[in-house]
């Protein structure tokens, strides 16, 4: 429920910041549109923590800051990498062992290293992953781990938890 | 004034970004196998994009039109990471090996070796 309503609240902000409408016709469509949508969802069984990861801890505004401040350090050191007239690359294969608990949170780190330049994640299972590093500093710089703690950090197991069994408990009571 | 500030700042992030993605290009061309270019291409549509579309949105001002931007911004920034991830992946599941540094399976073209380093 708690899914269905965050779903329907980010496609009804969605629908009114692309179109900008106050025509109150048009804005009913919308409003219709929105009611459809979220229904279909629920039919089709595809509202969950996936689709709406509410659990994830609200610090992950922070790890977007500081994903953003690190996408602009690797992406100037790749762009000196290619201007450089020897080009210094080292690539290598290097097997990560990823510490978060959840499937979201493999995917927040293994999306995250890609998203870097000099780094991607070639390969993912059950948090077993191998990242191509582009050169020796890439590879040393995902070696501290020092990103897969903040992604550990934000992951929100606990929440998850609980949203899961609150879930659990209300399919229980439902006929 | 703060106009003009504002200007020159927008103009000169939309400029940097413009540099990413013509550095990202020439990196693409420069590269020697398929994962090193991806890299190159990293840069485009992470650096350069997020430039330039940074440096639209100030020239955008607050508007409906500034929100259009980030959206683009933030949805290519969720999607880019799939697609790289999607390419680098089929690339090796059907047998691209990637040249390493140091690995085994670069002796077949020498004179690609990448790094004399």
């Amino acid at each position: 429920m708690l899914h269905a309503l965050s779903l329907g609240l980010v496609l009804a902000l969605l629908w009114w910041l692309m179109s900008g409408y106050f025509i109150p016709f048009v804005l009913s469509l919308g409003v219709a549109s929105v009611i459809a949508t979220v229904l279909i969802s629920r039919r089709m069984d595809v509202i969950d923590h996936e689709g709406q990861p509410l659990h994830l801890s609200w610090k992950i505004g922070f790890y977007w800051a500081w994903l953003l401040k690190e996408i602009f350090k690797s992406a100037v050191d790749v762009s000196k990498v290619i201007l450089k007239r020897k080009m210094p690359i080292h690539p290598a294969m290097v097997p990560i062992k990823a510490t978060q608990r959840t499937e979201m949170g493999h995917v927040i780190y293994a999306n995250s290293i890609t998203l870097t330049p000099g780094t991607i994640t070639v390969t993912l299972e059950n948090g077993d992953m191998m990242i191509h590093a582009l050169t020796r500093e890439a590879a040393e710089g995902l070696l501290t781990g020092d990103m897969d703690r903040r992604v550990t950090a934000i992951e929100g197991v606990g929440a998850l938890d609980r949203l899961l069994a609150a879930k659990a408990a209300s399919k229980g009571d439902a006929p | 004034m703060v106009a003009l500030i504002v200007d020159v700042l927008s103009w000169a992030l939309i400029l940097g970004g413009g540099a990413f993605c013509v550095i990202g290009a020439v990196g693409m061309l420069r590269m020697p196998d398929v994962f090193t270019r991806m890299h190159a291409a990293g840069v485009v549509d992470t650096a350069g994009l997020g430039l330039i579309l940074i440096g639209l949105m100030l020239q955008a001002g607050f508007t409906l039109v500034m929100v259009k931007l980030a959206l683009i911004l933030v949805f290519v920034l969720y999607t880019s990471p799939m697609s790289t991830h999607a390419l680098a992946q089929s690339a090796v599941s059907t047998g691209v090996q990637p040249l390493l540094a140091d690995g085994a399976n670069n002796q077949k073209d020498k004179e690609d070796e990448p790094s004399k380093t």
